[in-house]
């Protein structure tokens, strides 16, 4: 029998701004437990909300940017339900009336495009931490989390492979990263997602019963969880047995999901509109204004980069793909004229750092002037594209700049000509038969030659006066 | 020089001529406070820092503004830092709050005394302060009986002459309907008037503070220092505050009062229905002219609001759970038998009762026929509102049907009967609109309170009746013999 999979996703993503949806505490990551917490993040009685704008603004945005209708009259409901790290006791966030409606967003896989409708986008503040390891016999709650802005993004189910969703997640860093609507740490939990997933007959009208898998926060564990969900899903109805609709865990230790207690999500939220908040009204020239600030999307970059330092349509769009890569282009774009050699190494050298560790660029200890610095180095012939990597590598570790590593090391190419025909001379003279041979017609032996007096030089003589040199000297 | 029974505006004549000083006030009311222990006005004395404060007042040199050196009480649900705060129930009966309210930081930063915070129904849930975690408050006009509520204490302790005034909330009518009972002054002002940062919330979209006082006059004062928008509170209300003692003396010459049909006053009690009759002659001897008027959907207010308090009461209960603050209960095996038993342990079973409604109003299926038709219901209650309102100024109605009555002897076998205590004074809740309560005399020895609606945001024509009511009258100046306690 043949099988059809229907995904629909819920992402999360937390917004980037500086303070709480509903207070003034700090968004920042990693601060001791409850550090980042003021009265109206740990629920005290009788504390009120109040609204930060900025969390509106980029969710704005983020709908400008799916072509989606933007709902300019923000209601808020509270969703309730008891869990310790939840400290109202119940979670503000909107029903009926979402910031952003509709849009859609393009996703790619293996050279196609695929759209992907958004059902809608909703403003939302997240609840605290639970953490169970750390106390014996206890239970301890950090706060900090708790209030931070998140928008729920809700897809039509319209991904068809585990695939497709990490896909469309990938399109999704992209765009909140290039919105600068949250910085997408995906290990931070900046972007996660709940998977919606299901199996029907192929050609079936009707959608299967659905799992949903909860809090997923990598690529990797998406495709990973899906893929079991689907293949768990597939072994039950081929048995005739029918799919529960259930809420599931994504246990990477173990690759597979499991149904999550029943005890661990109510069912009956009792949602009503949040008394305490006034419906949020954005004007027309807040709506305006955000327009008028929009960022530069990937696609006006890539002809942008194109134009302005002339990169090959290959190169600009791998370049304008990743926000990050995209800014440190733009910030070493400054510093070097050598734009498609900057871009080169950002392509090659580069990214194959920070793949290995999996890591954004703003966070290796690069920056762009010592990478600009490199690269001028390597243009003006101080050093040659070889040296560049070893040095290269000091740098990515160290954080050294370029300039203090080749002359700690005494990398300096050898360019002076002079410099470089008195050893070619030595070599000349000191192989004597291979110099016969080779003016006999064995031309292979030129390369010999060139590594003779790269060994002396300790590879540092610039290999073009060397070719040019050592042509003229075996005349 | 006793000081018992004295208005503000009086206190303030007092302390101006050197008479008094604020210490000395501020140790006389606490004196009174001790001796009328019995009463059980309050749950908790703030001694220390009256008498400290007092000091620091008498050793200005500035001229001292309305407020100052005035002591008053507050309702036990406004959060004062370093004060506990129960809302009279054992689930913050050891809860010590790090802020202080909005309401209660202007008055004391406009030099009032805080003396001490105020007994209550339980999270402001009841209408004869009985559901208190702390006792019940004896009525100072007859023993044993109660104060009316929720804000009880707030209202005994002014009417025993303890503090010229005190903060309430009213949700339902828990200002009015305690003064009425206490023969005191209380205004519910419009929903927004006064921050509700740091009151804690019983139902969100209708509970609002407000001043109980000897006089309405007083109640101005209060006003003016409580009222104001409060970044805080996004639902306060960003209009300005007009000075409410500029027009208090106005004549009423010309006001139209309108009085409501749908109340069917001629079937309440003959004497409550003959202090009615006697207060409108009072009025229309200064000016006044009465039409009848119709609401049409008034009769259905008590059903929409408990409907609505209690689905917004169970949501903002929730936070009571045993984790951060408050009463946690002990050997309990997983997080949601410490919900359980610290949530049966700490409340009480009027609140029990509301959580319950609430939480049922809410419950998926049951959502529209509830919450959701009680919502529509309350908009066509304020249209009502809006439409008498183009023809007449203000709406007369006795405050409440009855007087107070013996402990124990309402509501406890039938809530219902308790909760139609409010029928007078719930619909300006729903509709948002100030409404104050004054006494008009006596019936059996008991006070009786007169109420007068407002449309919104009009306290200056309410307070403006209410004083030239009370220049021509004086009902207010009544005092109960406290030879009991």
């Amino acid at each position: 029998m043949s099988w059809e999979t229907v995904i629909g996703l819920e992402t999360h993503v937390q917004l980037s701004t500086k303070t709480k949806l509903f207070s003034r505490a700090s968004t920042a990551f990693g601060a001791s437990p409850n550090t980042n917490v003021n009265l109206i993040d740990c629920g005290l009685p009788g504390v009120l909300p109040s609204v930060n704008k900025e969390a509106f603004y980029k969710a704005i945005r983020f709908g400008m940017a799916i072509d989606a209708q933007i709902n300019q009259t923000s209601i808020f409901d509270r969703k309730n339900y008891f869990y310790a790290d939840l400290p109202k006791g119940y979670q503000i966030t909107q029903m009926d009336l979402p910031i952003v409606l509709g849009g859609s967003i393009e996703i790619f896989l293996n050279e196609a495009v695929k759209t992907i409708n958004i059902t809608r986008a909703h403003l939302e503040e997240d609840a605290g931490k639970s953490i169970h390891d750390e106390f014996d016999g206890f239970s301890a709650i950090d706060l900090n989390r708790a209030g931070t802005p998140l928008l729920e993004i809700v897809s039509e189910p319209e991904i068809s492979s585990a695939k497709e969703a990490v896909a469309y997640m990938k399109a999704m860093h992209q765009l909140v990263t290039y919105l600068d609507v949250s910085d997408g740490n995906m290990a931070q939990g900046s972007l996660r997602c709940d998977a919606n997933v299901s199996i029907r007959k192929k050609g079936d009208e009707k959608l299967g019963t659905r799992t949903e898998i909860k809090n997923i926060n990598s690529f990797k564990f998406i495709e990973k969880a899906i893929n079991f969900e689907i293949k768990r899903q597939i072994k039950v109805l081929e048995k005739g047995e029918k799919v529960i609709q259930e809420t599931r865990l994504y246990d990477s230790s173990k690759d597979e999901t499991r149904p999550m207690r029943s005890k661990e999500f109510a069912n009956d939220y009792r949602y009503f509109p949040e008394p305490d908040l006034l419906p949020v009204i954005i004007s027309d020239e807040e709506i305006q204004k955000i327009r008028s600030e929009f960022p530069e999307l990937p696609k006006e970059k890539e002809t942008r980069y194109q134009q302005e330092f002339k990169l090959s349509a290959y190169d600009a769009q791998i370049i304008a793909f990743s926000k990050s890569i995209a800014d440190f282009f733009e910030s070493a774009a400054k510093k070097t004229k050598n734009y498609s050699l900057l871009a080169n190494w950002l392509i090659g050298e580069i990214s194959a750092y920070l793949n290995k560790e999996q890591i954004e660029i703003h966070e290796s200890k690069l920056t762009a002037e010592n990478v600009a610095a490199l690269i001028n180095r390597i243009d003006d012939q101080t050093i040659s594209g070889k040296i560049g990597k070893s040095i290269f590598e000091e740098m990515y570790s160290k954080g050294l700049t370029p300039d203090e590593i080749i002359k700690s090391q005494g990398l300096q190419q050898i360019s002076d000509d002079g410099a470089i025909e008195e050893i070619v001379m030595t070599v000349i003279n000191e192989n004597s038969t291979q110099v016969a041979a080779y003016l006999s017609g064995k031309d292979k032996l030129f390369g010999f030659f060139v590594g003779q007096v790269m060994k002396l030089t300790g590879g540092k003589a610039n290999p073009k006066s060397v070719n040019a040199i050592l042509k003229d000297k075996l005349k | 020089m006793s000081v018992q029974f004295k208005s503000i505006v009086e206190l303030r004549g007092m302390l101006d001529d050197k008479l008094i000083s604020a210490s000395e006030l501020t140790e006389e009311s606490l004196k009174l406070a001790k001796k009328y222990e019995e009463l059980n006005c309050f749950v908790t004395m703030n001694e220390e820092f009256s008498s400290k404060k007092a000091a620091t007042i008498d050793l200005e040199t500035k001229v001292n503004a309305q407020l100052s050196g005035i002591p008053l009480a507050q309702k036990d649900l406004f959060c004062t830092e370093g004060l506990r705060t129960t809302c009279s129930s054992k689930i913050l009966a050891n809860f010590i709050p790090p802020y202080t309210a909005t309401a209660v930081e202007k008055l004391e930063n406009a030099g009032s005394i805080t003396i001490g915070k105020t007994n209550m129904d339980e999270f402001a849930m009841g209408s004869s302060n009985e559901t208190s975690f702390f006792g019940n408050v004896h009525n100072p006009w007859k023993k044993g009986y109660v104060p009316g509520g929720s804000s009880g204490g707030s209202a005994a302790a002014v009417a025993a002459g303890i503090v010229p005034a005190a903060t309430g909330t009213d949700t339902g009518g828990s200002i009015r309907q305690p003064a009425a009972h206490c023969g005191i002054t209380g205004l519910k002002p419009t929903y927004g008037r006064v921050s509700r940062w740091g009151m804690i919330a019983f139902a969100s979209s209708l509970d609002q503070a407000g001043p109980l006082a000897r006089t309405a006059e007083d109640c101005a004062i209060l006003l003016n220092t409580m009222s104001g928008y409060d970044s805080k509170d996004t639902t306060s209300l960003n209009a300005d505050v007009p000075d409410f003692l500029e027009n208090i003396n106005q004549p009423i010459d010309g006001l139209k009062i309108g009085i409501i049909k749908e109340f069917n006053l001629g079937e309440l009690d003959t004497e409550v229905q003959a202090r009615f009759e006697e207060s409108k002659k009072v009025l229309e001897k200064l000016g006044a002219r009465f039409v009848e008027v119709s609401l049409p959907n008034i009769s259905a207010s008590v059903p929409t609001y408990y409907s609505i308090a209690p689905a917004e009461c169970s949501s903002n209960l929730s936070r009571f759970d045993g984790v951060r603050f408050g009463h946690r209960a002990e050997n309990t095996d997983d997080l949601n038998d410490l919900y359980i038993k610290s949530r049966s342990e700490g409340f009480g079973d009027e609140v029990k009762r509301r959580i319950l409604i609430g939480t049922y109003a809410l419950s998926a299926g049951y959502y529209d026929a509830y919450y959701k038709k009680a919502q529509q219901v309350r908009r066509l209650i304020k249209n009502d509102f809006d439409h008498v309102f183009q023809s007449v100024d203000v709406l007369m109605t006795p405050t409440s049907p009855n007087t107070a009555f013996k402990f124990d002897s309402k509501g406890t076998q039938n809530p219902i009967e308790l909760y139609l205590e409010d029928l007078f004074t719930i619909s300006s809740n729903l509709a948002g609109l100030p409404a104050i309560s004054i006494p008009h005399g006596q019936v059996n020895s008991l006070p009786v309170g007169l109420q007068l609606i407002g449309n919104f945001l009009r306290e200056d024509q309410l307070l403006n009746a209410s004083h030239i009511f009370q220049q021509n009258s004086d009902f207010h100046l009544a005092q109960p013999d406290l030879g009991n306690f």
